[in-house]
């Protein structure tokens, strides 16, 4: 599966529409391909004192040291165990490189602009804040993330205060 | 100017010699000026320098230089001939320096790739009349002399291919057949004055390689021996090369070569280049040749009666570094690259299919494998570190420099300059250290009289000292001046309104810091170096920029000490390895004092619930890592776990961990920007890849003992 997802991750060019779909308990995201750098199995990590419970600690990528966020904790869903299928897709925003923990990655998806749904009128959960898009598949559709809110603090203080068990 | 393509590398072998040739150049101006005057070795090689300087000037053709460097050198040829006695040294020193500083800014220019368009007349008509004065007052220089060496100046080269010498008894063999592949036997002699003959010979037998088959030369280490240049100039570089090209040719392209006073051009017969190719390793190098004294070279260590306050060896090994100028993405690249081998190196020899492995031989290769990768991450690491010595030396001219101007005796030690700091930080030190310096000159160290009033040495002293301090380098810089005002300095800060809590609050520390800020100055006078208020702001600026503090610290009579205290983003550092739960923790070695495992009966309370443990009679406060980090399924137990004892800035506490995993050099390595944007982690000064892949938190002492004492 991986390796099948990496190989569509190739094409440089018209990444435009395309994005890399994860399932999260029983939903499904999407990251602008632009943005991943690549996708991994869990490595062991190094957790690191006094930061909110969904960066599950740090690891070293050939050297280079990146936080690891768990999506689920991030979404505050209910924490599971990482099991075989858990991956963690290497996102590089700006100067900012992070690793996001998912149930599994599935696919990469190329949407047609009609297809996109800007601003989506959806309730207000906290998963929906990083939420800029919707795209269409058939019947289903994909939550396509928004990465620079994804990283950003803003909220990061009222949910280090909420520290539940990581 | 043209600057065509060819010419890059002879350009930075210009640049870098001639910045080299400076630096040692004023550093044997400024001994010398210690010891009371040149001595004749200091005159000739004053005159040595300022010669290379002028030679390899003169063929960049950067004009501006050499003409200053042309006179400097007249002016030296003129000491060193005549000697004269009650020359005015200082007068000396400050026009040479003077031309050294002229140099250093149009070689700067040259490096930046803009024209070196300064302009030497002024320089040069102060050096010329200072020439004149000294000829009249010590009597004409022969003229002789000086026509001699202007015809030596402007020699033009000539071919003297017609009269060899017939000592060359070979010569009779020169045979007309210009047969396919034929040899040929070329010795040049370059002009006397041409400089760098290696460096040309070189360029020569490159030029050379496009249109031959084979080539041999002699001397064969001219690329890297520069002693080679010396027996160039005396015997001739010879060399022996095959093509298919024509005699006529080949000789035309010799003749075209600038610079070449004689060619002996021949051709001999195959089979005399077969002692090149069967032994080319052992063509010989010059050092098989009587090579002039080797202390020729090396600037004249000083008498003994002097004050010499750096090694003279010392500055040698700092000013002949041999440097290349390496992109530092690249070495951080390296970096990884190397931590990545180090990673699979332990993943392969660590596999446990490889170790059940019943091979001595293959053992032994894998420890010597170790052996290797750990000697290279040793040396990936050292190289972005830089000894502190080039910026400190620098600072004797600029204490030699105000010392003139306000007629004042400061002697400067330097101690430790040979700690590393990462190439980043000495940039952004170097201006700070120039401030600092300058204002404890001008304002710090008083005069000869209100010294000797006060009862202390008539010269002043500044102590500049770098050392390691656990995760920092501290540099301090330290006079024994009048010391810092401090009612002076608070009327100024009220003055200007600088004042930012009340004063009753400040202690001593934050009103010295005042003169930190910008627009801070208690001098009435402004003088040519200090005294507008800009300079010591600098210094928090630069410092801020590297995360670096400044300290300042003072005694009315007694001095003015400031430290900086300089963090190592990428640096080494010695650390101990404790485990914590799961989690690694790595101490800045320097910081611990001891670790122990504690007595139950040892370890108590006190009133307000803090732990405490009483070693030899003192009281110590605990932190439990566990408990301040929230660290899951660590020991408890102070009894089973261990109790290390750190010490940062005086002050002690006691760090709870469950174990001691062994000591280690490690790289500290930022912890990632997301995480770094997030939070200030107290307590946490960075991370360390461990040699088996995985993570380990480096310990910021200070912040931690900040937690505990009161």
């Amino acid at each position: 599966m991986e390796a099948e997802v990496v190989a569509a991750l190739e094409p440089e060019d018209d990444q435009q529409g395309m994005y890399l779909t994860f399932e999260l308990d029983r939903e499904y995201y999407g990251v602008w391909i632009g943005y991943v750098s690549e996708i991994i199995g869990i490595l062991p990590f190094t957790e690191v004192p006094e930061l909110p419970a969904f960066v599950r600690g740090i690891f070293n990528l050939r050297g280079q040291i990146i936080p690891l966020m768990d999506m689920r904790l991030r979404f505050q869903k209910q924490f599971v165990e990482y099991d075989e299928r858990s991956c963690v897709i290497v996102i590089e925003v700006g100067n900012n490189t992070v690793g996001l923990i998912v149930d599994s990655v599935s696919e990469v998806i190329s949407f047609e602009e009609a297809d996109i749904i800007q601003q989506p009128m959806l309730s207000s959960g906290v998963s929906n804040q990083f939420v800029k898009s919707i795209g269409k598949v058939g019947n289903a559709v994909k939550l396509l993330l928004d990465c620079d809110k994804l990283l950003s603090n803003q909220e990061v203080e009222i949910l280090t205060n909420q520290k539940d068990e990581g | 100017m043209t600057r065509n393509f060819e010419n890059e590398p002879m350009m930075e072998v210009y640049i870098f010699e001639t910045t080299q040739n400076l630096e040692q150049l004023e550093q044997v101006i400024i001994c010398s000026e210690k010891n009371g005057g040149f001595t004749p070795d200091d005159v000739s090689e004053i005159f040595r320098f300022m010669h290379t300087i002028k030679g390899s000037s003169a063929m960049m053709l950067f004009d501006n230089i050499e003409k200053v460097a042309h006179v400097v050198e007249d002016i030296f040829y003129f000491i060193r001939e005549q000697k004269p006695d009650g020359l005015d040294f200082s007068a000396v020193s400050d026009l040479v320096l003077e031309c050294v500083d002229f140099i250093k800014a149009e070689v700067k220019k040259i490096a930046d790739l803009s024209d070196a368009d300064g302009d030497p007349v002024f320089l040069i008509e102060q050096l010329n009349t200072f020439l004149d004065e000294l000829r009249n007052i010590f009597g004409a220089e022969s003229n002789q002399n000086k026509n001699q060496k202007k015809q030596q100046q402007y020699y033009i080269p000539q071919e003297k291919k017609q009269d060899l010498p017939s000592t060359e008894d070979w010569l009779a063999q020169e045979s007309g057949m210009a047969s396919e592949g034929a040899c040929y036997h070329v010795i040049v002699h370059y002009d006397d004055d041409c400089k760098m003959e290696n460096i040309r010979a070189y360029t020569l037998v490159f030029g050379l390689a496009e249109m031959v088959e084979e080539v041999y030369y002699l001397p064969a280490d001219i690329a890297d021996n520069p002693q080679t240049a010396s027996y160039i100039r005396e015997n001739g570089f010879e060399i022996f090369f095959k093509t298919e090209i024509s005699y006529e040719e080949i000789k035309a392209h010799f003749e075209n070569i600038i610079y070449i006073d004689q060619l002996l051009f021949r051709e001999i017969e195959d089979h005399r280049l077969d002692a090149f190719r069967n032994t080319p390793k052992e063509a010989p190098s010059i050092d098989n040749f009587a090579l002039p004294d080797r202390d020729l070279c090396m600037p004249a260590s000083s008498p003994a009666n002097v004050i010499v306050t750096e090694d003279p060896q010392k500055n040698n090994t700092t000013a002949t570094q041999k440097m290349i100028s390496v992109n530092v993405d690249k070495l951080d690249n390296l970096m990884n690259l190397v931590g990545e081998l180090m990673i699979t190196e332990s993943m392969v020899t660590q596999c446990p299919e490889v170790e059940a492995i019943q091979s001595e031989n293959f053992h032994k290769a894998s420890i010597e494998l170790h052996k290797i990768t750990v000697e290279l991450q040793d040396m990936v690491m050292s190289i972005r570190m830089v000894p502190l010595s080039t910026t400190f030396v620098k600072m004797n001219r600029i204490v030699r420099d105000m010392c003139k101007k306000l007629n004042r005796e400061v002697v400067l030690d330097l101690y430790g300059e040979e700690t590393e700091v990462d190439k980043n930080i000495i940039e952004h030190i170097s201006d700070p250290l120039m401030h600092i310096i300058r204002n404890a000159i001008d304002h710090g160290i008083e005069s000869e009289a209100e010294r000797l009033a006060k009862g202390k040495d008539k010269a002043g002293h500044i102590v500049l000292e770098a050392k390691n301090v656990g995760s920092d380098v501290l540099i301090v810089i330290k006079d024994d001046g009048r010391g810092l005002n401090k009612e002076r300095i608070l009327e100024k800060a009220r003055q200007n309104d600088l004042l930012t809590k009340p004063e009753a609050e400040m202690s001593d520390r934050d009103i010295f810091k005042l003169i930190l800020l910008p627009g801070f100055s208690t001098k009435e006078n402004i003088t040519e170096f200090s005294g507008r208020g800009v300079g010591m702001d600098v210094v928090t600026k630069n410092l801020d920029e590297v995360g670096g503090t400044v300290l300042v610290d003072s005694e009315v009579d007694h001095g003015t000490t400031i430290t900086l205290k300089i963090p190592l983003t990428l640096a080494i550092v010695e650390g101990m390895n404790i485990r914590v739960g799961k989690s690694r923790y790595t101490i800045p070695i320097t910081t611990i004092s001891e670790s122990f495992r504690p007595d139950q009966k040892d370890c108590m309370m006190d009133p307000d619930n803090n732990e405490m443990v009483m070693i030899r009679g003192q009281c110590y406060p605990i932190l439990r890592l566990h408990q301040h980090y929230q660290i899951k399924n660590a020991e408890t137990d102070l009894t089973k776990g261990i109790l290390i004892m750190v010490e940062q800035e005086e002050k002690v506490i006691c760090v709870f961990a469950d174990e001691l995993l062994g000591q280690q050099q490690v790289v500290v390595k930022a912890l990632p920007n997301y995480v770094n944007s997030m939070k200030k982690i107290l307590g946490l000064a960075g991370c360390t890849l461990l040699p088996d892949g995985s993570i380990s938190l480096i310990m910021d002492i200070s912040g931690l003992t900040g937690l505990r004492v009161q």
